[in-house]
């Protein structure tokens, strides 16, 4: 591809969601509509926030998009080509590290290669290199269960990388860390998104860590999930502790909490 | 090989962190006092046997065992009357009994995983099965299979099938669903969610049904000797039984007792090798289930 070409794709709509609809057990007593008409779109190259309550589907949303789960009605299309199971290019992070115990550190980041059938020598060369990334260097031959919670999250965002995926999707990824090494873990994953220059789908309940790491974040509300707002994020790059003290990253926040109150999500 | 590095590793450290601190008194181990009761008991039966004069044929002193054993092994390997023949035919029928067994199980249990509605219809079976004691069924299968090794072999087999297949089964359910998900979010064939997940995490579980199988591994091979059979230490039994030479039978039990443990041994061995990422105490609470 010449330059001129990734220029242009950096800019375009690299996922586009249209009036998405996803009802669990549909017919039956227990009928749930998880998801209610969301559209919205996501560019190439950018870092998407999801916030929202527990149950407003944002989850449901984030395994739509990685393939795991199939929708009910409208379409979701990757580069124009509609979203039905998994793809090679896409990469996810669930909320547990979901290391496998009985693997050293790089044994488990070159999961995806065994996986997807790519080249072993090249894959362990590219997995030491993302572990490196990840600041998880001498620590290749060490097991899961040897390393902190920080750190296993880590590794699973260097084995998410290693097939080189275009677009990575976390799912709630620092919710089970204490909040100091929370706030050191997003400062790692900007550091990450702009060194990969992957497009990265957050899903979070912490509104200031969408804020902090999104160039926009989409809102939604419970009950049933719908996609309330989308807000872009304009504070500059590289953000840091002093952001999160800046009036402008207050007043984004108190924005988006604003409007949780306002859907009643609080109550 | 990474495998390899871990465990070795693991080893050194702790070598290390003996000798960083020399001085600390080491508890004394109770292996020792194991050992030490051990001494006491035999002292106690053998004094207590001369001492109330009780007769060889209701319990032999310690010191009988020990010259029959002697007597027993001191033979020809070859020798009909000897330990090492009979001993050499029970090993090799709980042996391949427990190879063909276990191997039988475990193969059940992979296919019968791999479809979750032929599961279904096979657990009553399963369970019907399991429920029967198996030890019943000796007498039928030594008149289908003959006095010969093949009947013993069976017997075996079938008592030791039962705990590998219900624990391989229970592993292979235990799978974290989250596992899975990983696997299917990199477009994982069954093939590759089995070889790189659900075997590994069914593992523990079938260990725990190797060990049991392993203690009923020899009782399989002595039933079957008890109902027919031309050698192995369960004839010896019945023979020296009839001989009235109980000192040489309490002998034999100390010989089967003996494989008993170096069976166990063998596959605690090899699970502390397989099993290397499992905290111990994990590990013992899956074999004590």
């Amino acid at each position: 591809m010449t330059d001129a070409g990734q220029q242009g794709a950096l800019s375009r709509e690299f996922i586009r969601i249209s009036r998405l609809r996803k009802i669990f057990g549909p017919g039956t007593a227990s009928e749930l509509i998880a998801l209610k008409d969301i559209t919205c779109s996501i560019r190439e190259g950018n870092f998407v926030s999801i916030v929202g309550p527990s149950g407003c589907g944002k989850s449901t949303l984030l395994r739509i998009l990685a393939g795991l789960l199939d929708y009910s009605e409208g379409s979701v299309t990757m580069d124009d080509q509609p979203v039905r199971g998994t793809r090679r290019d896409v990469g996810v992070v669930f909320q547990n590290s979901i290391l496998l115990p009985w693997r050293t550190v790089l044994d488990n980041v070159m999961l995806p290669a065994e996986v997807l059938g790519l080249d072993i020598k090249a894959a362990r060369h590219r997995a030491r290199e993302l572990l490196a990334m990840v600041r998880l260097e001498g620590f290749e031959n060490r097991l899961p269960g040897e390393l902190s919670g920080g750190m296993q999250q880590r590794a699973s965002i260097a084995r998410a990388l290693l097939h080189d995926p275009r677009i990575l999707l976390m799912d709630e990824p620092f919710g089970a860390l204490d909040a100091m090494t929370r706030e050191q873990m997003n400062m790692e994953l900007q550091r990450i998104w702009a060194e990969s220059r992957k497009t990265i789908v957050l899903i979070t309940h912490s509104i200031p860590e969408a804020v902090f790491l999104g160039d926009v974040v989409f809102v939604m509300t419970a009950r049933p999930g719908t996609l309330e707002r989308v807000i872009p994020v304009d504070l500059p790059r590289p953000r840091n502790m002093t952001t999160m003290s800046a009036a402008a990253f207050g007043a984004k926040t108190q924005e988006i909490r604003a409007l949780f109150n306002h859907a009643g999500a609080f109550d | 090989m990474s495998e390899m590095t871990t465990v070795s590793r693991g080893a050194n450290a702790t070598k290390e962190g003996a000798a960083a601190r020399p001085k600390m008194r080491r508890p004394v181990s109770p292996k020792i006092y194991s050992l030490i009761l051990l001494v006491a008991l035999l002292g106690a039966w053998e004094g207590g046997v001369k001492l109330f004069q009780v007769p060889q044929w209701l319990l032999p002193p310690i010191s009988d065992i020990a010259v029959a054993l002697w007597n027993g092994f001191a033979t020809s390997p070859f020798a009909r009357d000897g330990f090492w023949y009979h001993s050499f035919i029970t090993t090799a029928e709980t042996v391949l009994g427990y190879l063909a067994g276990c191997g039988f199980g475990l193969a059940l249990g992979v296919t019968i995983s791999q479809t979750q509605s032929l599961e279904a219809v096979l657990r009553p079976f399963i369970v019907a099965f399991q429920s029967l004691p198996k030890v019943a069924v000796a007498p039928i299968i030594v008149l289908w299979l003959g006095f010969g090794l093949a009947s013993k072999v069976a017997i075996v087999a079938l008592l030791t099938f039962f705990p590998v297949l219900i624990t391989a089964l229970a592993g292979f359910q235990a799978v974290e669903p989250e596992r899975i998900e990983l696997l299917r979010s990199l477009s994982a064939s069954r093939w590759h969610i089995f070889t790189k997940v659900k075997f590994w995490t069914a593992l523990p579980f079938i260990f725990a049904g190797l060990e049991m199988a392993a203690a009923f591994a020899v009782v399989g091979a002595i039933v079957g000797e008890f109902v027919g059979a031309q050698a192995g230490l369960g004839v010896l039994i019945l023979q020296l039984d009839s001989a009235m030479d109980v000192g040489g039978s309490f002998a034999v039990f100390v010989i089967l007792s003996l494989m008993g443990i170096a069976l166990s041994a063998i596959i605690r061995a090899l699970q502390n090798r397989v099993l290397f990422w499992q905290p111990r105490q994990q590990s013992q609470r899956t074999i004590n289930l």
